[in-house]
């Protein structure tokens, strides 16, 4: 079984800087997910594991051996693309044979009418069709075989695109956001049967994605990364509660973290432009600090002088049907502040009334000046950063 | 002329069309739609259909340009045309000629452009100086070419001498004379197939070329095969019948090189019509050479409308 390793790996496209030094390993059958937003370097580390494209430094290594001078053939890796890239004159049946007939057919017997000819052919085309066959049944689109891509729904030619993946049993499944071309109840169905045969299979699965919904439904482990950069690999609840940087902590979660700056006022107190927040006694006084809150973090408090409380008015109410999303404008703060409130607990709130908001310290994350992730008493040891911090 | 009845639906489906006016209605919605229709339909049938008729009506007669009778002979002239052994040549000649610079054509223009989408530098030189022939006028071309041609001072029997190998007298030698129009009209077109072709290339989108090598499509062949061959498939289709339509009418290079000589051996349809029509002023028998024309050019043009429908046309 074949766990993966990058070490070090650069790219360059010209003057842009798309992968710098990411280094990352992967366990055999496990399901990874890397996430970004678009042009932040994912689908090129994908490629270039799939020996697509050649990394301009660092290794990689699937299982024991380096793979860098390998043939996309020879790399056992099978890939499911954001376009599907099926064959449009081919079948379904063709699609989902190319792959084993590439590999168990030498270039004479692939040759159309002649091919069949020659010995061994006949046999091997057989084979390859009761297997095609056999996988088209597990993916339920074993009616589909005769048709061409172009006469299929979105969700059938990502069937196809899988079943293509599948068909030769690879070690490693590579997707490149299989599911952003399809409409929002079909990715979710999609997502379910990714899940179920990752379940199946067992094998290595590496996914690539920009949404953190499939990220977090999908992974073991998910690897955010950020300007060619991987900033964070932990599981889906970590990376959620434990973000190690500022930019993890704001590309994770909707609606979006709040993120307050201030500076440390005195030893365990904090002042921001709206509200003063009790931070760990061990920080210095004069440290600059930037607290982020989840919208979730916040509840309504009923008298305003106990501490870690913010006042604002509201500015604007999203109904979410169990909940509430309340925008409030905060004195002296740039942003709107979003609480995400119980709706039954904040029945009477409506636009323009002043509320006050409160939030345990437990819930907040600090990180320092530069953007990491300050290491404090309430957060657990638990939190073991990728990076060395300068 | 499904316009007004559309728009009659679209009204029928609305609250409440007053029927009392309903006729005047569809009345102006015939007026426009005619007003709009009719100018374009007057210039089809002055300029094109009016003409092809009376192509088919003079192909019936005698009729000798300039003269004032005519006589209607029935089939006499088609009986003529296929009765002549000229004419069989020429035909021959034709088919032969299109055979040789529609395959050339393809295979040529599609290397050159994999060639040029596979380099790096140069691109648009390339480009330019295999499009060159293209916009350059065939009759002055065939000058140059005349030129090199020449069975003495010739820079093609030059170079062949010099390399100590066989020369001909090209235009003048009746096994030569065809196979050198055609790579004259192979070189012509090349540059058209080319742009194509570069243009079918950058269509495919990389994602099929990644798939197959992740399918194990190591080889080039492989993924020529796979990939690019049959995705330029709409792109050969439309060459192929734009090549062989322009094969089909080659004039130019007959009328200045040869004049469809030595003996018949590189006379071809559109040679023989002109001479026919406007040298010996047969009209009624250049017109019936004409109909034969227009039959293939018509046929070649169904067979692509059907086949390009049903057999390259992905989506």
């Amino acid at each position: 079984m074949s766990a993966i390793t990058f070490d070090r790996i650069r790219k360059s496209y010209g003057a842009t800087q798309v992968l710098r030094d990411v280094s990352l390993s992967i366990e055999s059958g496990e399901f990874l997910t890397l996430l970004g937003p678009s042009g932040c370097g994912k689908s090129t580390l994908l490629r270039i594991l799939a020996g697509l494209e050649r990394q301009d430094g660092g290794s990689v290594r699937i299982g024991e051996g380096l793979v860098d001078d390998l043939r996309p053939k020879r790399r056992d890796v099978a890939m499911v693309f954001q376009s599907y890239a099926l064959y449009p004159h081919m079948t379904v049946a063709g699609n989902m044979a190319v792959p084993l007939r590439m590999r168990r057919l030498n270039s004479w017997q692939r040759l159309p009418l002649v091919g069949k000819l020659l010995p061994g052919t006949r046999p091997s085309l057989a084979e390859i069709d009761s297997e095609v066959s056999r996988t088209a049944a597990a993916l339920g689109i074993d009616h589909l075989l005769a048709r061409k891509p172009g006469q299929l729904s979105g969700g059938q030619r990502q069937r196809v695109a899988v079943g293509r993946a599948m068909v030769r049993e690879p070690a490693v499944f590579l997707m490149d956001e299989p599911l952003s071309n399809l409409d929002a109840k079909l990715r979710v169905q999609m997502r379910a049967e990714i899940k179920e045969l990752h379940k199946r299979l067992g094998v290595t699965f590496i996914y690539v994605t920009h949404d953190q919904a499939e990220a977090m439904t999908l992974s073991d482990r998910v690897a955010v990364m950020l300007d060619g950069e991987l900033l964070q690999v932990a599981p889906p609840r970590d990376i959620y509660a434990d973000p190690h940087d500022r930019r993890v902590a704001e590309f994770i979660g909707s609606p979006k973290i709040n993120m307050l700056d201030g500076a440390v006022i005195e030893r365990g107190l904090m002042a921001t432009s709206g509200a003063k927040l009790s931070v760990p006694e061990s920080i210095a006084p004069g440290t600059k600090l930037t607290v982020g809150i989840r919208p979730e973090a916040f509840s309504l408090i009923t008298q305003p002088d106990t501490p870690n409380v913010i006042e604002g008015s509201v500015h604007l109410i999203e109904h979410m049907g169990s909940d509430l999303f309340v925008h409030l404008r905060v004195e002296g703060m740039n942003e709107a502040l979003i609480a995400r409130l119980h709706a039954e607990r904040a029945p009477h709130i409506g636009s323009g009334h002043r509320l006050v908001v409160g939030v345990k310290p437990a819930q907040m994350i600090l990180f320092d000046e530069t953007g990491y992730r300050l290491q404090t008493a309430s957060v657990s040891n638990r939190v073991t950063p990728i990076r060395e911090t300068a | 002329m499904s316009l007004p009845n559309r728009k009659r639906e679209a009204r029928g489906r609305g609250a409440s069309p007053a029927s009392a006016n309903g006729r005047s209605t569809r009345l102006s919605d015939m007026i426009a739609a005619w007003t709009l229709a009719g100018p374009a339909l007057f210039l089809l049938i002055v300029l094109f259909f009016l003409p092809v008729l009376a192509v088919f009506v003079i192909a019936l007669t005698d009729w000798q340009f300039g003269a004032s009778t005519l006589s209607f002979v029935g089939l006499a002239n088609f009986e003529e045309v296929f009765a002549d052994r000229g004419f069989r040549a020429s035909l021959f000649n034709t088919v032969a000629y299109v055979a040789i610079v529609v395959p050339g054509t393809i295979v040529l223009g599609l290397g050159v452009a994999l060639l040029i989408e596979s380099g790096k530098s140069f691109r648009a030189f390339y480009r330019a100086i295999h499009f060159l022939p293209y916009m350059a006028t065939l009759a002055a071309m065939s000058i140059a070419w005349e030129a090199l041609l020449h069975p003495t001072i010739g820079l093609v029997n030059q170079t062949l001498a010099g390399l100590g190998l066989p020369t001909a007298n090209w235009l003048r030698d009746e096994t030569t004379v065809l196979p050198v129009l055609a790579a004259i009209g192979i070189w012509q077109n090349l540059g058209f197939a080319m742009v194509l072709f570069l243009a079918g290339l950058k269509s495919i989108p990389q994602d099929l070329y990644y798939a197959a090598e992740v399918d194990g499509a190591d080889l080039w062949l492989d993924r020529l095969r796979t990939v690019t061959l049959p995705m330029l498939g709409p792109v050969f289709m439309f060459v192929f019948i734009v090549v062989a339509l322009k094969a089909f009418e080659t004039f130019d290079t007959v009328h200045v090189l040869t004049q469809g000589g030595p003996g018949h051996a590189s006379e071809m349809l559109m040679f023989t019509l002109y001479r026919e029509s406007f040298e010996f002023f047969r009209t009624g028998y250049g017109a019936a050479v004409t109909v034969v024309f227009l039959l293939i050019a018509v046929a070649l043009t169904l067979f692509q409308a059907s086949f390009m429908d049903k057999k390259v046309h992905y989506q």
